[in-house]
Parts: C-alpha cells; structure tokens; sequence
C-alpha cells in the first residue's frame, strides 16, 4: 500500500507555481493574491513583517490549510502524489517527542515518510548537522539548538524534493547555520527545490526572494 | 505496513517510558475499588452484587481519564501536522494510535481487574468471565473517548469535555458490560447475550470511530 517515495528525479526538472493565491485567517484576508514560480535548483526566500501570513502560506503549500482564491500547480514530479506529498514540511515546532532519543525520533519520520527507518540514515542526517553525538541521548535532555538540529536532519532521512521550511534557522548558532546552508546548498544541486519563510539571511548563495505584504481589508 | 509500525514503535515506546498512561490508569482503578467498600460498609453480598458494575465503572472512567493525551501531546509539539500529511492515511493513524493506547493503559487494568474482583468479594470463576467483558469492552471505551479526544485537541485543558462528551456514548457499553459481568457472577440472567452485544459494539467502535474522529481532527485543525 505504501507508494515509493518519490526520490528528486533530476532529469526531469520541477516547477512549483502559485497562481494568484490567496489566504484568510479567522476572516481577514492574509496578501494580495500572490503569484510565484520556484524551479528545480532554486530556492525562494519568503519575507514580511509578522502577521504577513509567511506562515500560513507554507501551510497552505504542505496542504494543512485550504485556499481562499488561486491555485497551486506543480510540474514535473510524480503525477501519482500530491504535492504535499512530495514535500517536507518543517514548521516553527520541532515536532519531536522528549522522550525519544533522537535516533528513535528520526526513525519514526523515516517511516512515517516512507522511507527506511535506518542507523545508518539518521547517523549521516545528525553528523551532516555536526550531532552525531546525540544520537542516543532523549531529546529532552537537548538544548533548543541541538533539538532545532534534531528536526531539520529529519529532512535528511526520507528523500522529499520539495522543503518547505518555516524560520529553520531559529536558535542555531553561527557555525551551525553554516553546516545548514551547506545542507540546503546540497539539495538545491540534486535538483531539489526550497521555499523558507525566514528572518534571519539563509547563507544560500543564490536565492530569490519574495516579499509578502499584508493587507488591511477583512474578507466580504 | 512500515509507516504503521513506525507509528506504533513510537506510541508504545513513549507511553511505557513517560509511564504516565498506564499507571495513573491503574492508580485511579485502584483508589475506586477500595473506597467503593468504605463506602458500602461491610455487607458482603451488597458488595457482590455491585462489585461487577464497581469494577466497570472504574474501568469507565480510568479509561477515559487517560484518553484526553491521545492528540494533545501531538497537536502541541507540531507532531500532528506531519501525521496528517503522513503516507498513511490519517484514520489509519487514529486507529494505530488508539491500539498503543488501548495495549498500554487499559490492558494492564483489565490484567489487575481480577486482584480488584476478590476485594469486591466476588468469586473465582466469575472474575474470569468478568475479564473477559473487560478484554472485550474496553476497545469500544477507547476508541469512543478518543472520538471526544479529537473534538476537543485543540482545547488546552479539554479533559473534562471530552470525558462528558464521549460519556453518553459509552452508556451502551457499560450497560451490556455490567449485565454481561452480573450475569457472570451468577444474577441468573444469560451471560452470552449482553456479551455478545459487548462484542458487537466493540467491533463497530472499532470501525467507525477511526473515521468520526480523523474528521473531527481535519476539521478542527482549520
């Protein structure tokens, strides 16, 4: 029943488009309809002032929340699955659970991802992460950075071409961001594609950015 | 297969290591079934005739108490949002959770339910079909409270309303549960009809809560 999971398929290059999307919160409408195209290899910076609905839109794309007007349309990828379903979504939460070491957490998205849940696999995401130390350690017994490292190496162990990524960078320190960039600087050169929503600049090398402004009105 | 096991290893692994699940569960079944009896007085056949519905409604209620942790713990730490995306479906993951929750709190209940029986003054052949109406009960008790569990996730301290809100449904259960267990205890009434209807409802609970309550997650969840 589980389908494979769709690997970057580097010969046949992707392209997520948004078409004049729009979003409401709690009956306010979030931006303007918005209208963007990322493509294999790119990544997409996503700016705004607080409350822009950066958030929101990350969510809209993971499938967690529906659209107000507009469309999503991805080509290339897999035709079987959706595109929430082609893509890792990582949130401002870390989505991990104390009580699990970090191995036992990854293994778990592994297989809720449908990959493999594997040492081997978790051991190579924490030490791209420069936390192979922690592998066995409870994650409550982690401080914020290192659990923020946890979260984002589950990017590394079930292979999603799409990341959609919320503030990734949140409490990790300078070098830490740096083993991050080179993560990301990784998957953009297998074809991958990243959309952040981010404060903080993302060391990448090239990345375009899109600026969300938010608007006044209330929904009819 | 592999996203559900996953699942599981990690539902189990956590509630036998928080340890918060199982023996709060037996702690409360514990305190009811030994007031019940200070309560009482010391009228042995009055005891023995209610011991079977005391030992239900213990199990009612343990059951319940421990149930409202089913989505919260998820919906606070972001957990739940990639559970919904999951390669499973998300009734799928309702129901996986629900059998690591069942396997780890109301299974040791209905383990000890025969220790409980003999406090109550209840004998020995009928504490083993008693805990046969446990085994049989407490699936519909679980997957009915994690119904009233996905209604209430987004609430911060939505124990309480969830108890009340899956109480009514749960009233069936109990019902043919204590018949079922009276009947075991020799009321002369017929044990295998009110247990076979335990089955029945059971069964259904097994198979429509799942739905009821990945619905009431999706929905609440906007």
């Amino acid at each position: 029943m589980a389908r494979p999971v769709g690997g970057v398929n580097e010969s046949v290059p992707m392209r997520l488009k948004a078409e004049n999307v729009s979003l409401e919160r709690g009956g306010r409408v979030l931006f303007a309809p918005l209208s963007l195209t990322v493509s294999s290899g790119e990544a997409l910076t996503i700016l705004g002032p607080n409350g822009a609905g950066k958030s929101s839109l990350l969510r809209a794309l993971a499938g967690f929340l529906p659209l107000a007007a507009g469309r999503f349309v991805l080509d290339g990828g897999d035709p079987e699955q959706s595109l929430a379903e082609q893509a890792h979504y990582l949130g401002h939460a870390d989505a991990l659970k104390g009580a699990l070491t970090a191995h036992e957490n990854l293994a778990f998205w592994a297989g809720v991802l449908g990959a493999a849940p594997d040492r081997r696999a978790s051991a190579s995401a924490l030490a791209r992460l420069g936390l192979a130390h922690v592998m066995d350690f409870p994650v409550r017994a982690q401080s914020a950075g290192q659990k923020r490292r946890v979260a984002l190496a589950r990017l590394g162990v079930a292979r999603r071409p799409i990341w959609l990524l919320d503030e990734p960078t949140t409490a990790l320190d300078v070098s830490a961001q740096a083993l991050f960039a080179g993560v990301m600087e990784e998957h953009l050169a297998g074809g991958g594609l990243i959309l952040a929503a981010t404060h903080a600049p993302l060391g990448l090398a090239a990345a375009r950015v899109a600026q969300l402004a938010p608007t006044a009105s209330l929904a009819a | 297969m592999r996203p559900a096991l996953a699942l599981f290893l990690r539902e189990w692994r956590i509630a036998s290591r928080i340890g918060g699940g199982a023996s709060v569960g037996a702690m409360f079944f514990l305190i009811l079934v030994t007031i019940m009896p200070f309560a009482l007085g010391p009228d042995l056949k009055l005891l023995g005739r209610l011991g079977p519905a005391i030992l239900w409604i213990a199990a009612l209620l343990a059951t319940l108490l421990g149930l409202d942790r089913l989505f919260q713990g998820d919906a606070d730490d972001g957990s739940l949002d990639s559970l919904v995306n999951a390669a499973l479906p998300l009734e799928a993951v309702v129901l996986i959770k629900c059998t690591a929750h069942w396997a780890s709190n109301a299974l040791p209940l209905v383990a000890i339910s025969p220790l409980f029986g003999l406090m109550l003054a209840m004998e020995g052949p009928a504490l083993g079909l008693v805990v046969l109406t446990l085994l049989a009960g407490t699936p519909a008790l679980t997957m009915i409270g994690a119904v009233g569990a996905a209604l209430t996730v987004s609430l911060r301290r939505g124990g309480l309303l969830m108890a009340v809100i899956a109480l009514p449904l749960t009233i069936p259960v109990l019902i043919f549960g204590v018949s079922a267990a009276s009947a075991a205890s020799g009321g002369g009434a017929p044990f295998q009809t009110p247990f076979l209807m335990l089955c029945a409802l059971s069964l259904l609970a097994v198979a429509g809560a799942p739905f009821a309550a990945a619905a009431a997650i999706r929905h609440v969840r906007e």
